[in-house]
């Protein structure tokens, strides 16, 4: 009978990263000041953990010191022997790894939410990994509700292969939290301001979870990810077009076939060529010219959730 | 009516991108015209674009040691080699060599600077001061001729203060600041605005050595009183933010109690001075690291004379 509730344990245990990119600020603030005053991220019955992920890259305000710390959560990396020349995110994630995980074991924690901004007009956007993860799901159900009619939109990143192994992803319930425009290296009120109010009506939804509230069935409207678009380069490996004046902004706005997507230092446009309507996010986000991604392509997809129950009530 | 103020005419002209790695408009630009000058090419004058900043370029970031654009003084212009220099103490001796002396009548006539800002300051243009007289009308040109938007002119030099920047190596120069740009993106907006910037800067040397009279004219400029520091915690952490109200409020007025900073628990810090003033730089990237949240100006209307070739 599908609309009985999938019965699920209370959540115990919650982390809050900031600083997984040093110069990602918004998150760096947050987390330092609820780690002297955590009043505000605390809830009945719940342990809820503010952490820095990354100190030495937070220090010197850059992404990362050797490699980026959130892409090597993955099995290979977190079981890699330590030696002298490991890289420092390398050994900061078995360590991260040890205090909230370990991934894939009852005592990993039950959610992590992870702190990141993006040079990209993408607004707040929440980051799901597991499109059958219903408790997440009903999680962002709750926040789009609670921020409407502000936008809140949900990127699922789960793919074959360009899922990648997030400092989140070792906690049962991964949530990514993505908000801009902002620059790296500065703190902007308005952006600060937005990404308290998606982890205040996160936390709400645990507490009121925990406390028995039987949440139905529900459908999010979702942007799946589907292939990354490098920039137009030369021989020589050099970019030869920047993001259009068109598509600059216009993330999770459609793309149509024919639509430009690049200029040319020459003034050419190049334009899109593709047989459905895609999302475009990631649009020129600082931090992907040396991934090669000049923007994501998405398509608008509807995910449902069976309806849950906290069990100890 | 006084006479025009006479000047020689320029002959060698130089436009530096990348004086910060990671303020990739100018960046662009320069690499553009370094791989096709024709564009920069106008009659009566050589237009020579470069890479101000090489090493830091390259890694993306503003400076490798130093901030090159602090290093054009004679303390570093003048010191010894030694072992352990910072690269950009090097450089800036090698640009000195390459388009000065500072100073010396061999420098560059005019050198053009290319900057991104993550501040909201538009298409704003940079001088030492009002008294640099080509400078000035070439700003008044500009903004005759380039109306897509306004184009404020800041005045950097404080009064007693020696020049630091690297188009002060010729012997007359002008910055253009642009955004907001996040370091290390290239928005094609800016880029564009940036490349008919330089455009209409070329024509006006143009028409200036061709001999055109430029009449007297009265011009609004901001200059440059002080700076605004961010309330820190004794460990030096910042402990507020840039307020919500002042944010992308470059070059409009700020009156005294107006809010400046909110602290993360909500509370509001007010602008305590007397008098209105004009702030720019607001919520500056790279001046993090000074602590500084934004610079504070005056806006003052000046006449300038007349100007026209020897």
């Amino acid at each position: 009978n599908c609309s009985l509730p999938v019965f699920k344990a209370p959540v115990r245990r919650v982390a809050i990263f900031g600083g997984t990119h040093g110069n990602e600020l918004s998150g760096v603030f947050l987390v330092k000041h609820w780690q002297e005053n955590g009043d505000e991220i605390q809830r009945t019955g719940l342990e809820v953990r503010p952490f820095i992920t990354n100190p030495r890259a937070v220090k010197k305000c850059t992404r990362y010191i050797d490699c980026d710390l959130n892409r090597v959560f993955d099995p290979d990396n977190l079981g890699r022997q330590i030696t002298e020349d490991i890289p420092y995110e390398v050994r900061r994630a078995q360590e991260i790894n040890h205090v909230f995980g370990p991934k894939n074991s009852n005592d990993a924690y039950d959610i992590i939410f992870d702190l990141h901004n993006t040079t990209s007009n993408m607004g707040g956007t929440l980051i799901l990994e597991n499109s059958r993860n219903n408790f997440t799901i009903q999680m962002f159900h709750y926040i789009k509700n609670a921020l409407a009619p502000e936008c809140c939109p949900v990127f699922l990143i789960e793919h074959p292969n360009l899922k990648y192994a997030t400092t989140r992803s070792i906690a049962k319930h991964p949530v990514g939290v993505e908000v801009g425009p902002q620059p790296q290296g500065v703190l902007r009120a308005d952006i600060l301001d937005k990404m308290r109010k998606i982890i205040k009506h996160g936390l709400d939804f645990v507490h009121i979870f925990n406390k028995g509230t039987e949440f139905p069935p529900c459908t999010i409207e979702i942007y799946k990810i589907m292939e990354k678009v490098d920039y137009p380069r030369n021989k020589n490996g050099e970019i030869t077009a920047v993001i259009h004046p068109s598509l600059q902004d216009q993330d999770w706005q459609p793309l149509n076939n024919g639509e430009p997507i690049f200029l040319t230092i020459d003034g050419e446009t190049i334009n899109y060529e593709g047989d459905c309507t895609v999302y475009p996010t990631f649009v020129n986000e600082a931090a992907y010219y040396e991934k090669k991604q000049a923007f994501v392509k998405t398509v608008k997809v509807k995910l449902t959730a069976k309806g849950i129950r906290s069990s100890l009530s | 009516m006084a006479a025009s103020c006479r000047l020689k005419p320029l002959s060698r002209v130089a436009v530096c991108g990348g004086t910060h790695g990671n303020e990739m408009s100018g960046i662009y630009l320069a690499k553009h015209w370094l791989r096709d000058p024709m564009e920069l090419q106008r009659g009566s004058f050589a237009v020579k674009p470069f890479l101000g900043n090489p090493r830091a370029i390259e890694k993306r970031v503003r400076y490798v040691g130093q901030d090159l654009n602090r290093t054009f003084t004679t303390e570093f212009l003048s010191s010894a080699e030694a072992e352990d220099e910072p690269y950009e103490v090097v450089l800036a001796r090698e640009i000195n060599q390459t388009y000065g002396p500072k100073g010396s009548a061999q420098a560059f006539d005019f050198m053009f600077d290319l900057h991104n800002t993550t501040a909201s300051m538009g298409t704003c243009l940079i001088v030492d001061s009002e008294e640099s007289l080509l400078p000035m009308h070439m700003c008044h040109y500009i903004q005759m001729h380039y109306t897509r938007s306004p184009c404020p002119v800041y005045l950097y030099k404080l009064p007693g203060e020696e020049t630091y920047s690297i188009n002060s190596v010729a012997k007359a120069g002008l910055a253009l600041e642009l955004g907001p740009q996040p370091q290390q993106v290239v928005r094609a907006d800016l880029f564009t605005q940036m490349k008919d910037l330089i455009a209409c800067a070329l024509d006006f040397i143009e028409l200036f050595n061709k001999g055109t009279v430029f009449p007297a004219f009265e011009i609004e400029a901001y200059k440059i009183t002080g700076r605004m520091d961010y309330p820190c915690y004794p460990d030096g952490e910042i402990s507020a933010m840039v307020h919500l109200k002042l944010q992308d409020k470059d070059f409009l007025p700020l009156n005294p109690r107006d809010p400046i900073f909110q602290t993360f628990s909500g509370e509001e810090i007010l602008y305590e001075g007397n008098t209105t003033i004009y702030p720019a730089f607001i919520n500056e990237a790279a001046y993090y690291e000074k602590k500084m949240a934004f610079a504070k100006m005056e806006k003052h209307t000046f006449s300038i004379p007349g100007l026209q070739r020897e």
